[in-house]
């Protein structure tokens, strides 16, 4: 059996996969992956279903080491310098580690949660359907607590698939889309306008509950006491301080402040992604233009395994076919076969 | 003739869930419509609806906008709302043991003092209570009772405490809660109850339903001991006294 061990890792890094929806009526919140599409993109990466768990790694580095045998991994979500044992690894690409060797992740970079998928999955027990990880609950597998150094993933032996690379369309840099509502009406047309019209920041007290931002003070209608009702992932909730939180995965399955608007679908994984301290604007759309917006995310989901490319396509990316012959596969420029690469 | 419904209003939570709202306010009315709706659309699906979250005053209804639009939903929404008719049959009842004060209720004794009457009159009064499950939320089995009596209303402290024991017992505002794990809560610890009502390897994992009836019992801290002890084995300890 192969694992692949947590040898150091920062914060916020946890085991996610689509989460455990359906319990929300008994308390239990869903959980899973901050970004879907860069989860989904990574186990798409070395062949796994797109939500199957993959490590879910928070803003700072991280270094993973293979025992055992050889361990082929998916790298996509926020982009980091990243290497196997002194060979640079390109993200949005799949990478095998020889029996001992250790990959090296930085910082991210233009992002916060990168995503390393483990072809064939994690080995766990799953709790109602799901590894991800909820601390509060005590759920998760194989641990019910954020990863930490010396912690073991098991899995099995890496196939010896060619490496691929993942073609995805670059990360918009626009406004975080969203739709007004469902308290809307407990905040006056200019409090609105504000929210909109303003720059806001992420705070670094966020966390996976809630990322608390930083901006102009919205001011409630009639105080900032509702009776409590239900969340879902991207909702704004703006507190007695007037500094709105954005719920995110691990948030409460009920809360009992004013909801000033909520974050569409297909733009919840780009929030996620935002850094503390950097600078963003809310724009606000229509329902049809959400829906339609979802429809179009649900599709991009469901190309991603047309959207990979053999790593050794040089043609396209000599870059690619460096590193590949770097990383110890021969490939040669006149013999197509060794890199004309099957892709499902 | 029965008055008609009035109908509950619509409220976008995003593009892949709505918020029917019944009232603005804790009304157990609109709680018991809330309700209603909920066993309406367990019994008559509606295609794209992936999952629904009773509270109070509102039903969340997750779902699907690569199945269903919102304008679609909605309408099926309303025509079930106006046939959601609140009803008490099927209703099932659960007797929940309770030990008071004490380290199990730190708060009791200043409850008492702060409603000028003694810590057993409040136990007297909490046990003589007919109280249904409104909702279940915030943290797994963390469950929100209706019908704690005026006497008993107070409002929430002003530091919530970021830990209080699972199993708590507390009062907060005009509601009584049955607490499951240990977690944050600025209400008022009367006791505290051997009963999980979330218990991971147990069938069912969650005991209380939205809409159970519930009433309590006091027990005292050896009985409270022996009870845990049998609840962490598996047991429900809570009675279920009608089906």
């Amino acid at each position: 059996m192969s694992k692949l061990v947590v040898t150091s890792i920062g914060p916020a890094s946890s085991v996610q996969d689509a989460g455990r929806p359906g319990s929300q009526r008994y308390g239990l919140v869903p959980s899973g992956a901050m970004d879907r599409l860069s989860l989904a993109a990574a186990n798409t990466l070395v062949g796994n279903q797109p939500f199957a768990a993959a490590v879910e790694i928070g803003p700072f580095g991280a270094t993973f080491t293979a025992r055992g045998g050889a361990v082929r991994v998916g790298l996509a979500g926020a982009p980091r310098n990243a290497d196997i044992g002194g060979r640079p690894v390109a993200f949005d690409s799949s990478a095998t580690l020889a029996d001992g060797e250790t990959l090296n992740l930085g910082f991210a970079r233009g992002g916060s949660f990168s995503y390393l998928a483990i072809e064939h999955g994690i080995e766990g027990e799953p709790m109602f359907g799901s590894l991800a990880v909820n601390a509060r609950a005590g759920l998760g597998s194989p641990y019910t607590r954020p990863l930490q150094s010396g912690d073991e993933l098991k899995t099995q032996a890496a196939s010896g698939s060619p490496e691929h690379r993942i073609e995805l369309p670059a990360a918009a840099d626009a406004p975080i889309r969203i739709l007004f509502g469902p308290q809307d009406d407990e905040f006056a047309e200019d409090n609105k306008k504000l929210f909109t019209d303003s720059e806001w920041k992420i705070s670094a007290t966020s966390d996976r509950m809630g990322y608390r931002l930083e901006g102009p003070v919205i001011k409630h209608r009639d105080g900032h006491n509702i009776v409590s009702d239900g969340t879902v992932n991207g909702s704004i909730q703006v507190p007695g301080n007037g500094q709105p939180i954005v719920l995110m995965p691990d948030r409460g399955t009920s809360g009992g402040y004013p909801k000033i608007a909520t974050v569409i679908t297909a733009d919840f994984g780009r929030f996620a992604q935002i850094s503390a301290g950097r600078p963003f604007r809310f724009k606000a759309v229509t329902m049809a233009e959400a829906q339609a917006e979802a429809k179009t995310f649900h599709e991009l989901l469901r190309s991603l395994p047309d959207r990979l490319r053999g790593i050794e396509d040089f043609g396209l990316n000599i870059e690619a076919l460096r590193d590949a012959n770097v990383a110890g596969q021969a490939v040669s420029a006149m013999d197509a076969a060794t890199w004309q690469v099957a892709v499902p | 003739m029965a008055e008609p419904l009035s109908p509950p209003r619509l409220l976008p939570s995003g593009d892949s869930a709505v918020t029917v709202e019944f009232s603005r306010t804790i009304d157990d009315a609109a709680n018991r419509r809330v309700l209603a709706l909920d066993r309406v659309i367990a019994a008559e699906p509606i295609a794209g609806i992936t999952e629904t979250v009773p509270t109070y005053r509102s039903l969340l209804v997750h779902y699907d906008p690569v199945h269903i639009g919102f304008d679609a939903l909605g309408e099926q929404l309303l025509a079930r709302a106006a046939r959601a008719l609140p009803t008490e049959t099927g209703t099932r009842r659960w007797r929940i043991p309770v030990t008071y004060g004490g380290e199990h209720g730190i708060d009791l004794e200043d409850v008492a003092k702060a409603l000028h009457t003694t810590p057993d009159d409040i136990v007297a009064r909490h046990v003589a209570g007919d109280y249904r499950v409104a909702m279940i939320g915030f943290t797994p089995g963390w469950s929100y009772l209706s019908g704690l009596e005026t006497f008993l209303h107070m409002s929430r402290r002003k530091d919530p405490r970021l830990l209080t024991p699972a199993g708590t017992i507390s009062i907060g505002g005009i509601q009584t809660g049955v607490q499951c794990l240990a977690g944050p809560s600025g209400w008022h610890l009367l006791g505290r109850t051997p009963v999980r009502t979330y218990q991971l390897h147990r069938d069912p994992t969650f005991l209380l339903e939205p809409g159970d009836a519930i009433t309590f019992t006091a027990i005292d801290a050896k009985t409270f001991a022996e009870q845990d002890r049998a609840a962490e084995a598996g047991e429900f300890v809570a009675e279920l006294v009608t089906p």
